[in-house]
């Protein structure tokens, strides 16, 4: 090698004395070799690209919400046709509330709704949740009864795909979920200014329902909220006083050997295994109930408790020995060295790591699916003892949904899912930037 | 009183006897806190733990041990008829008494005592309306039995509040009383913090024997019903939910189609996550300037931070649909028949987005290791002339090999263990066949499929998701465990 070397450096002169050793073939390999370093790397960032498009372009449409505004009059014949609501609170309960919506659109679209088969296209138009919309004016205020008044209402989550342009108009008219006629009708209201987008509130604060337009994510919230608390209040101070004492008081010996290998696994785990033990061990032995977000809580503080652990040792020990040594040599105990110099100054690594463990677990789903979070939880859990959903597994009921409308309202929920976590990370770096510090 | 008014309590007792010691060694200092040994709220503290930890020690004791007792007094004040029946039906009579207790602990004494001398269909109505619905009308015994568990419920609540109070006060009375200059206050609090701190780190142990046992025992079961050697070298997978009522085991429960799946997947996202990753790795370690690094790395590591439930989303929607659409365009070009060849859920729809996801922990392990290899190296080599992809290939890669091998490990544990993806992504038909473009399942689409839903603990069909549990708890730790060991072998060479 030497000898080419120096063949290539005295004899630099004449091509023809030059040794062939190959140079540029080998930097036509170096060349190749750094283009598939940069390939391998835009491939990575393509994808991510291509994900997180994906995901916005078909999920941005799910914030807003198409609805129809209509004066209606609240007929006292359709309402309570027998004049009996004051003695039998039912009738107000029981009425025929989608009638009144129905006859509204009715009327401005100049449809007569003695014609049946209108008449249905029309109540079509509507969602099916504006019967408890309805309900619930009338009752909150009776006097409403007999007068004409404008009310925003619901769009069918057809008519509201249609009016964002998804369904594909080239398809005959019989496999449809729309008809022509609806669409002329969706047309005029446009024209009109009767049918129009709004910021959809609902898709966060519903709970379950089978019709996309009235779905929302907000039992799921409620339900990822309560388990977040859970595994924060449980999970960082267990975490921290493991670490403490496996990295400043264990002996080194078999015991402690044996739990850093432990925690070492169990951070690699399938989660899956997790949702396994918390069915037998929580719901199965301990008799807590299914779908609670309790049980979710703890399954998912045993799944994030070696993440924490793993984050906060390595935390302690980027603290220097000095400080230990100072505040032993000033007299301190080791536990008030630990507890009052050391563990104050672990503390931003210590909150990152349990950020990002946090994260972890909020987008964790298959464990959830096991203790038996894939309900239809339409009511708000008052306690985390209540039936509820979690985020992530509420993506996976609507993925799994046939309807148009579902996956749109599916990239919508995946939006939100996807902004916690870019919260909880950009919190974490910001707290990393802010606090560490370089010793 | 409620267990929260209790522990309440407690808690204020120890405060109390937290703020006394305090004050108390404070005076006993008299200024100079030199003539103490322990800081005066190191005494504050061990008497509040004086007053809280036994008295807490206590309830939690308690709570578990009286369900069962009250239990066994009821169920011997059981008429002699009752208790000559099968033990499933005192079950079932003994859980129709604890809803019944539980209906009447909501109804004030008057209507208590109309519900005793209620007849059974009337009581049944009233509990309904209180919220508590039974399955039959409840017998006089039932009543009666619920009366007494309500008594004895009542009278072991009240021995508890009182011996817990007693307990407390007279632990604080004990603290108090130990405060004394020479009383090594500060020694006794720290060895119970760190008694705490013991208990805290077995928690990750409990956290494996739970999983072990708890699989385990479930799995025995299952094992029961269906033969080991029928499930670990069955061919057939075909669990056929037990129709209810009857629990014959006539369905099939072969392991080898699914770890077939499994690892046909696993594999294919390893051949996509393997290279891009490495390639990267390297590029970021090796060539990339500063500032793409800080760039490039944070970017690919957002693909590891994403939920996997967003790529299942992602290959149902966008993945599979593209390569089925693709795969007829290809096929109608090149024999005119627009039939597409891959299906929407296929091994390699998958296993491409699997892979996708496995980029970021490839290139992040491979990068450690890579940035690990000593510079010396490095420098020798390109001192004699070689090009940097030369030393890369030569040099570099053989010194991180086994690290690199064992992050690999580590990378295709976790796509043997992935979930979410296979089940959106993956199909649920278990077949044996090795066209990548068909649909394969995997055991953890499987363990998800036995679980959701109603279930019952009897059933084979239910218990071998335990089974599969146990199996790829099993694969993942000898991979981990075997990864973990070729790291640590490869680091000690350089220190």
């Amino acid at each position: 090698m030497s000898q080419v070397v120096s063949a290539t450096t005295t004899a630099p002169a004449g091509a023809a004395t030059r040794r062939d050793i190959g140079v540029k073939r080998r930097y036509a390999a170096e060349r190749r070799f750094r283009a598939y370093g940069i390939a391998a790397i835009s491939f990575g960032l393509l994808f991510l690209f291509v994900l997180l498009n994906s995901v916005v372009s078909k999920g941005y449409t799910a914030f807003q919400q198409t609805m129809i505004t209509v004066p209606i009059e609240f007929s006292e014949k359709v309402i309570d046709p027998t004049g009996k609501r004051a003695e039998n609170p039912n009738i107000l309960v029981m009425a025929n509330y989608p009638v009144l919506a129905r006859d509204a659109v009715a009327k401005v679209l100049g449809v007569d709704v003695k014609n049946r088969a209108a008449a249905r296209q029309v109540s079509e138009l509507l969602s099916d949740s504006i019967r408890v919309q309805l309900r619930d004016i009338v009752q909150a205020n009776p006097s409403v009864i007999g007068n004409t008044v404008n009310v925003t209402l619901l769009a069918h989550g057809n008519v509201d795909s249609a009016f964002k342009g998804q369904i594909d108009l080239s398809v005959a008219e019989s496999n449809r979920k729309i008809s022509d006629q609806q669409l002329t009708w969706i047309n005029t209201l446009a024209d009109s200014g009767a049918l129009s987008k709004h910021f959809n509130t609902g898709i966060f604060i519903n709970g379950a329902s089978s019709r996309p337009e009235a779905a929302g994510v907000g039992v799921a919230l409620i339900g990822s909220a309560y388990m977040m608390l859970i595994v924060l209040v449980l999970s960082l101070p267990i975490g921290v006083a493991a670490s403490i004492y496996l990295e400043e008081f264990a002996p080194k010996n078999r015991f402690t050997d044996l739990i850093e290998v432990n925690i070492n696994n169990l951070a690699a785990v399938p989660s899956i295994v997790y949702g396994l033990l918390g069915l037998a061990v929580f719901i199965n032995f301990g008799g807590f109930p299914r779908s609670a977000s309790i049980v979710g809580g703890l399954v998912l503080t045993l799944m994030t408790l070696p993440t924490i652990i793993i984050a906060t040792r390595a935390a302690l020990k980027a603290v220097p020995p000095s400080i230990r040594a100072a505040a032993l040599g000033l007299g301190a105990s080791k536990m008030q060295t630990v507890f009052h110099h050391v563990l104050p100054l672990a503390m931003p690594g210590i909150l990152t790591g349990t950020i990002i463990g946090l994260a972890h677990a909020l987008g964790e789903t298959a464990p959830l699916l096991l203790i038996g979070m894939v309900a239809f939880v339409a009511d708000y859990p008052t306690t985390p003892m209540d039936p509820a959903t979690a985020l992530p597994v509420q993506i996976y009921m609507w993925a799994n949904e046939a309807e148009r409308a579902f996956v749109e309202r599916t990239s919508g929920a995946i939006m939100i899912l996807l902004m916690f976590l870019l919260v909880m990370n950009v919190g974490a770096i910001l707290l990393r930037r802010r606090f560490e510090r370089r010793w | 009183m409620s267990t929260s008014i209790l522990l309440l309590l407690v808690f204020a007792i120890g405060v109390v006897a937290y703020v006394l010691a305090s004050a108390r060694a404070n005076a006993l200092a008299g200024g100079k806190p030199s003539n103490l040994h322990s800081r005066y709220g190191y005494h504050g503290a061990f008497a509040a733990i004086c007053a809280i930890l036994p008295a807490i020690l206590l309830m939690a004791v308690w709570s578990l041990a009286t369900p069962a007792f009250v239990e066994n007094r009821v169920r011997a004040s059981f008429p002699e008829e009752v208790k000559a029946m099968p033990d499933a039906t005192i079950n079932l009579n003994y859980g129709m008494v604890s809803a019944i207790a539980r209906g009447m602990s909501g109804l004030d004494a008057e209507e208590r005592s109309r519900l005793v001398a209620m007849p059974g269909a009337d009581a049944r109505a009233l509990l309904a309306d209180r919220g508590v619905p039974l399955a039959d009308d409840p017998q006089p015994y039932m009543v009666k039995a619920a009366v007494e568990v309500l008594d004895l419920s009542a009278t072991n609540r009240l021995i508890l509040t009182i011996a817990a109070l007693v307990i407390s006060v007279a632990g604080a009375f004990f603290g108090l009383r130990s405060v004394a200059p020479r009383f090594r206050a500060r020694n006794r609090v720290e060895s119970i913090i760190l008694a705490s701190l013991v208990m805290a780190s077995s928690i990750a142990i409990l956290t494996t024997v739970g999983i072990v046992l708890s699989m385990l025992t479930e799995a025995t079961h299952f094992f029961r019903m269906v033969p080991a050697w029928e499930f670990f070298f069955g061919t057939v997978w075909d669990p056929r939910f037990a129709s209810a009522g009857t629990s014959d085991s006539s369905g099939q429960f072969g392991l080898i189609p699914l770890l077939l799946g499994t690892l046909y997947i696993g594999f294919v996202a390893m051949l996509f996550a393997v290279p891009i990753g490495l390639f990267s790795a390297i590029y970021m370690a090796e060539y990339a300037s500063p500032r793409l690094r800080s760039i490039a790395k944070p970017l690919l590591e957002v693909l590891a931070g994403i939920p996997t439930i967003v790529y299942g989303f992602f290959a149902l929607t966008s993945v599979g649909p593209f390569l089925r659409d693709i795969s007829a365009q290809i096929n109608g070009i090149a024999t005119g028949d627009f039939v597409n060849f891959i299906q929407a859920q296929s091994v390699l729809t998958a296993g491409f987005v699997m892979g996708i996801m496995l980029i970021p922990y490839v290139s992040s392990l491979s990068d450690d290791i890579i940035t690990a290899v000593p510079r010396s190296l490095r420098d020798g080599s390109l001192g004699l002339g070689a090009t940097r992809s030369e030393t890369v290939k030569r040099v570099i890669l053989p010194a991180a090999l086994p690290g690199i091998v064992g992050a690999l490990l580590m990378t295709a544990s976790r796509a043997i263990g992935e979930t979410m993806i296979v089940v959106l992504a993956a199909g649920v038909a278990a077949r044996m066949q090795l066209n990548p473009f068909e649909p394969m399942t995997t055991v953890t689409v499987k363990i998800v499929n036995q679980l959701t839903g109603d279930l019952e603990f009897t059933s084979p069909q239910t218990l071998v998701a335990f089974a599969l549990g146990i199996t790829l708890f099993a694969i993942t730790l000898c991979l981990n465990i075997y990864a973990l060991y070729i790291v640590r072998k490869y680091r000690e060479q350089y220190e």
